[in-house]
């Protein structure tokens, strides 16, 4: 059924769907509401999953860690320096190959302290050894939760997953959501089933040994196969999910309007919304433009990616934070995808909307239609910016 | 209460921790951990903070712990063990586990009163159904023997070195166990290696209540203190006849003190013997920093004794 409802809301909605065990979480702007939807739910029976109210998001991901290990199922949330503070232990989490899924509000990081959205805090864990994966409405950010419990549980996967929701543009608006209801969402979901969990004490296991130049190596490199398998892993759960629900989520990206399309913005998050708004005006206009808005940004999809873009002229890729004393993050792995191809298109890399500034439909048909006449170069370009 | 024939049984029965560890030859540890460890007889689960024991007793692809046991970081091993807790009531609320099982977290002084005392107390405060005890050695023993607030003063560290200018550490250590009681949970006492039966008793008796637990366990590191090797026993016991380190334990809000010694052994006894603090004992002009040390013993054992007083009225007569 259809309803209206914030982000935040929809994210809530689908956790206590997944009703996993455990919920570590610690408040933070603009995720608080997460927490304070799990919070009613608990309180008032809804579900029977223990909450941990802990003192900071670093015992949150701490305490993830340990019922992830016991063999719970687990969820949390946070945003920007809530995740700074997680970050140490969401490595760990990756390591031991815990499939915790947590909702990131994206939230600009400190300083200047700010609680509007960019994806600095994305960013930040990007190396984590987490899925990362991106909404562009409360809709999906309600779908690819219950699509990430799926693929972070899976068994050749095991990891922890983000989904990234825009910051009050996505968690604190009202939109239009039908989420599924509970039998077949649960169904969907299933049950999890853990390895050497710590609560089998009849098989005592070591969880987080201590490992020297001769094992640490190939510990790291066994962590890769986890991560090598999320991409046909994602693909498949998607499919299960349009089957048990009408819903066409397909592939890594969604394409929109890329066909024939000349002059293209890469964008992750709400911002695509915008952008289909500024390809469909230049599109009136007899101009081909186009739009590709990345779902699994960890891992990169390269190889799909370069080929749904290699036809095109231009592409503007927008990142949403600076990666001082680089290119943009998402620049550079388009970049990377184009490495080993002869047939490329001229890239140019875009900075927007850091801290919360809006980047309107005008921003975005104006770099589209500068694009033309670009002249392609390593420097950084501002989208909405004061100088 | 548990003698060392039970002990020994248990030992024998449940080899929860293994040897071939790699703690250094004369380390207390290992007595410490397997006498808590035998001191329970349920089915545990162990987490342990960065940290000595932790760095030599997991190294992959060997490992010491017969009993489940999870390593995640330096400062959150409350939060851990808490998540294991908050798993185990979820699981069992809904059929999946139906055993008793019960949670131990090991940390040493730095991992305790420093970088995890904030975990700590988060997990105190929430109630968790834990026993926290913390190995403390008096020193970041791990990374090369480090100052940390549990360090007493004067000691010699490598982030507190004998200079020319300051002699050692300036400043006293802290009283974590106060600390901990003053979250009023169920029990809190402190311990030693130098009396591993009232150390025994001490787990028994914590793992009577449900709820946070905490005892903070004086632990010699010969190789930190700079004593013989065969001296973690003596020397623990040193401080306990010299009332450094005093045994007593907070139950439900009551102090009681274990050991009262009947002669008066000055705290210099405990300080000659450990090279971290030989300065004092050389340069005469250090001389009054070993008064000033026996005042702070003085005046932190009639405080407990006050405290005994007021909680206990039963409690026996300060001798
Ligand atoms: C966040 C973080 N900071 C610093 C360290 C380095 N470190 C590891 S163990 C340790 C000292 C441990 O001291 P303590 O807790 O007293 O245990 P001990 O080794 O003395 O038994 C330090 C500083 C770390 N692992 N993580
Ligand atoms: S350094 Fe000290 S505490 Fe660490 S293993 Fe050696 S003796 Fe034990
Ligand atoms: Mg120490």
């Amino acid at each position: 059924m259809r309803k209206v409802m914030t982000g935040h809301k929809a994210v809530a909605e689908a956790m206590r769907q997944i009703e996993p065990n455990v919920v570590a979480v610690y408040p933070i702007t603009p995720q608080s509401e997460i927490a304070e939807y799990y919070a009613e739910y608990v309180h008032n029976g809804l579900v029977s999953t223990e909450l941990v109210p802990v003192e900071s998001e670093h015992s949150a991901m701490s305490a993830c860690v340990g019922a992830s290990a016991a063999g719970a199922r687990v969820m949390t949330a946070t945003a920007s320096q809530g995740l700074a503070l997680m970050v140490e232990i969401l490595y760990i989490a990756a390591s031991m190959r815990l499939p915790i899924v947590m909702a990131l509000a994206n939230r600009a990081l400190s300083g200047p302290i700010n609680i509007h959205c960019d994806h600095s805090d994305a960013y930040l864990a990007r190396d984590a050894g987490a899925i990362q994966i991106f909404a562009e409405s409360a809709q999906e950010a309600y779908d690819y939760t219950l699509i990430a419990q799926r693929l972070a549980e899976h068994n050749q996967v095991r990891l922890p997953a983000i989904v990234n929701l825009d910051g009050f543009t996505l968690t604190h608006s009202v939109q239009v959501v039908e989420p599924l209801d509970d039998e077949p969402a649960k169904k969907f979901v299933g049950s999890y089933k853990p390895i050497y969990p710590l609560l089998d004490v009849d098989n005592p296991s070591t969880w987080g040994p201590f490992a020297m130049p001769d094992y640490y190596f190939e510990l790291k490199r066994a962590q890769v196969a986890g991560i090598e398998a999320v991409p046909e892993t994602f693909l498949e759960v998607q499919k299960e999910y349009e089957k048990a629900t009408g819903r066409n989520y397909r592939g890594f990206f969604e394409a929109y309007q890329l066909e024939d399309a000349e002059r293209v913005l890469v964008v992750m998050g709400s911002t695509a919304g915008t952008a289909k708004v500024a390809v469909d005006e230049l599109r009136a206009a007899g101009e081909k433009v186009g739009l590709l808005k990345v779902w699994l940004y960890r891992p990169f999809p390269y190889a799909e990616v370069a080929e749904a873009l290699s036809h095109v002229k231009q592409v503007a890729v927008l990142d949403r934070a600076i990666s001082f004393g680089a290119q943009g993050a998402l620049y550079s792995d388009i970049a990377t995808a184009f490495a080993h191809r002869d047939r490329r298109p001229a890239l140019f890399n875009y900075i927007y909307g850091l801290g919360g500034r809006d980047t309107t439909t005008e921003h975005l048909t104006q770099t589209l239609s500068e694009l033309k006449s670009a002249r392609p170069g390593e420097e950084l370009r501002y989208i909405g910016l004061r100088e | 209460m548990p003698n060392i024939k039970t002990l020994a049984a248990r030992e024998e029965k449940q080899a929860r921790f293994a040897p071939g560890h790699s703690l250094c030859a004369g380390c207390a540890e290992p007595m410490v951990v397997r006498t808590i460890l035998n001191a329970i007889e349920d089915p545990v689960v162990v987490a342990n903070a960065t940290g000595c024991l932790e760095v030599a007793t997991s190294r992959y692809p060997g490992s010491s712990w017969n009993v489940p046991w999870i390593h995640s970081a330096f400062e959150n091993v409350a939060a851990t063990i808490a998540g294991v807790e908050a798993a185990y009531n979820a699981l069992r609320r809904v059929g999946k586990v139906d055993r008793r099982i019960r949670f131990v977290a090991f940390a040493g002084d730095g991992g305790t009163y420093d970088i995890g005392l904030q975990s700590l107390s988060g997990a105190l405060e929430r109630g968790h159904d834990f026993l926290y005890v913390c190995l403390n050695n008096e020193a970041y023993m791990n990374t090369g023997v480090q100052r940390s607030s549990a360090t007493p003063a004067c000691a010699s560290a490598t982030t507190s070195p004998v200079g020319d200018a300051i002699p050692g550490k300036p400043q006293d250590r802290k009283d974590l166990t106060s600390i901990v009681a003053a979250h009023h949970v169920p029990y809190v006492a402190q311990a030693s290696v130098a009396n591993l039966i009232d150390l025994a008793n001490k787990v028994e008796r914590a793992m009577s209540y449900e709820g946070p637990k905490f005892i903070n366990v004086h632990v010699t590191c010969p190789l930190g203190w700079r004593t013989k090797r065969d001296s973690a026993v003596p020397m623990a016991k040193l401080a306990l006849e010299t009332r450094y380190w005093p045994l007593y334990e907070v139950e439900e809000g009551r102090y009681k003190v274990n050991y009262k010694p009947k002669k008066d052994v000055p705290v210099e006894e405990w300080l000659k013997g450990q090279g971290r603090f030989r300065h004092l004992f050389k340069n005469p002009d250090l001389k009054s920093k070993i008064d000033d040390f026996q005042a702070a013993v003085d005046r932190n054992w009639d405080e407990l004794l006050r405290k005994e007083r007021w909680t206990q009225e039963d409690a026996p007569e300060t001798p």
